[in-house]
């Protein structure tokens, strides 16, 4: 019995690593976002934008993409829309 | 020059109140004077943990209301020389805590105090923040548990963006404290090691606080457990302490102690 638990031994998962792994990328993602702070409108901007475009052309949600970022003391609003192949 | 020194964790039951109690009988017990303010209003038990529980007559919120002088409300330590306990409200809420109200109260207690300790509640509403808003120093209390972990970043980026150092362009001085390690646990792979959680917090180590059924005995009692000097519990705080008052001191307690050998291990 002990020679079986031994070996099991060794193969239990290390939840340590996984909660470390976790921890670090949560992390960087929550102060990312704080340092980020984009404005709360940027979701219905976006959502409008999309709508005038597609008066036009037809994109997907995915390929409009809003983008706010910080300067020292400047904020650059970053639009970048990806037109499909058939609007050419 | 006196120094006001918030415990906080943003998450609760890590150890806070045990810690601050400890922290402050230590200090005060090498002879600093040292007062302990309980920032939790509506819940307080820093009085119960530190055993005078009995001897409360006024409150932290009298004293900002001006119903009682600081005098009347701060309870003297029979134990220890040089440690008073100011308790916190049992009856009000939170909102009690005025600025302007918690900073007088500190600085009447900067004239007679060499250290001032603040026992943070939980979470991150307004008694949180009063706790922390005026410290020169934080003890960041975390467990060895991912929930922990990210609620103390929290509390360190509460700490560096709104506290009033922060204001003043001055920075917190933070020193991180584990509590409840299981060096068996961590050599298992269960528990978070102190250097990952030291990595992941990037805070400096202050000390680390086995887990230990002395803490629990110490406020069955009402006893700091820094004053249980036979437990390992009360031994960890002690160094945390001296390091806090700049002395080196290694850490201990924190490697899993010698049990089985080999063979017995496979044929146990």
């Amino acid at each position: 019995m002990g020679l079986f638990n031994f070996f099991k031994k060794e193969k239990k998962k290390n939840t340590a690593n996984l909660a470390k792994e976790r921890l670090q990328i949560l992390i960087a993602h929550e102060h990312a976002d704080k340092s980020k702070k984009s404005p709360d409108y940027l979701p219905k901007l976006r959502d409008e934008i999309v709508q005038v475009i597609r008066k036009y052309v037809h994109v997907a949600d995915s390929d409009v993409n809003v983008n706010v970022e910080n300067g020292d003391d400047y904020d650059v609003l970053e639009l970048n829309i990806t037109l499909p192949e058939s609007a050419k | 020059m006196s120094k006001v020194i918030v415990v906080t964790s943003g998450k609760g039951g890590v150890g806070k109140t045990t810690s601050s109690a400890a922290f402050a009988a230590g200090l005060a017990a090498k002879g600093h004077k040292t007062a302990v303010i309980d920032f939790d209003v509506g819940l307080r038990n820093l009085d119960l943990i530190m055993g005078v529980e009995r001897r409360v007559v006024y409150d932290f919120v009298n004293v900002i209301n001006g119903e009682a002088t600081l005098k009347q409300a701060l309870i003297k330590d029979k134990r220890v020389d040089n440690l008073y306990i100011l308790p916190a409200s049992q009856t009000r809420d939170k909102d009690a805590l005025s600025k302007e109200g918690v900073e007088s109260v500190i600085n009447e207690l900067k004239k007679e105090f060499e250290f001032i300790v603040c026992d943070s509640p939980a979470g991150i509403e307004k008694g949180a923040f009063m706790a922390l808003y005026f410290a020169d120093e934080a003890i960041i209390v975390t467990n060895p548990e991912v929930s922990s972990v990210r609620d103390s970043d929290r509390i360190l980026g509460i700490l560096q963006s709104r506290s009033k150092a922060a204001e003043d362009g001055k920075t917190v001085k933070e020193h991180l404290l584990i509590t409840r390690y299981s060096p068996d646990r961590v050599e298992g792979g269960d528990m978070l090691g102190m250097d990952d959680i030291v990595e992941i917090l990037s805070v400096p180590l202050i000390g680390v606080i086995p887990e230990s059924g002395s803490v629990l005995q110490a406020s069955n009692s009402g006893n700091p457990v820094i004053m249980d000097k036979d437990s390992e519990a009360g031994q960890a705080y002690q160094d945390v302490v001296a390091r806090f008052l700049g002395e080196e001191v290694p850490l201990r307690f924190i490697d899993v102690e010698p049990k089985k050998g080999f063979f017995q291990k496979l044929f146990g």
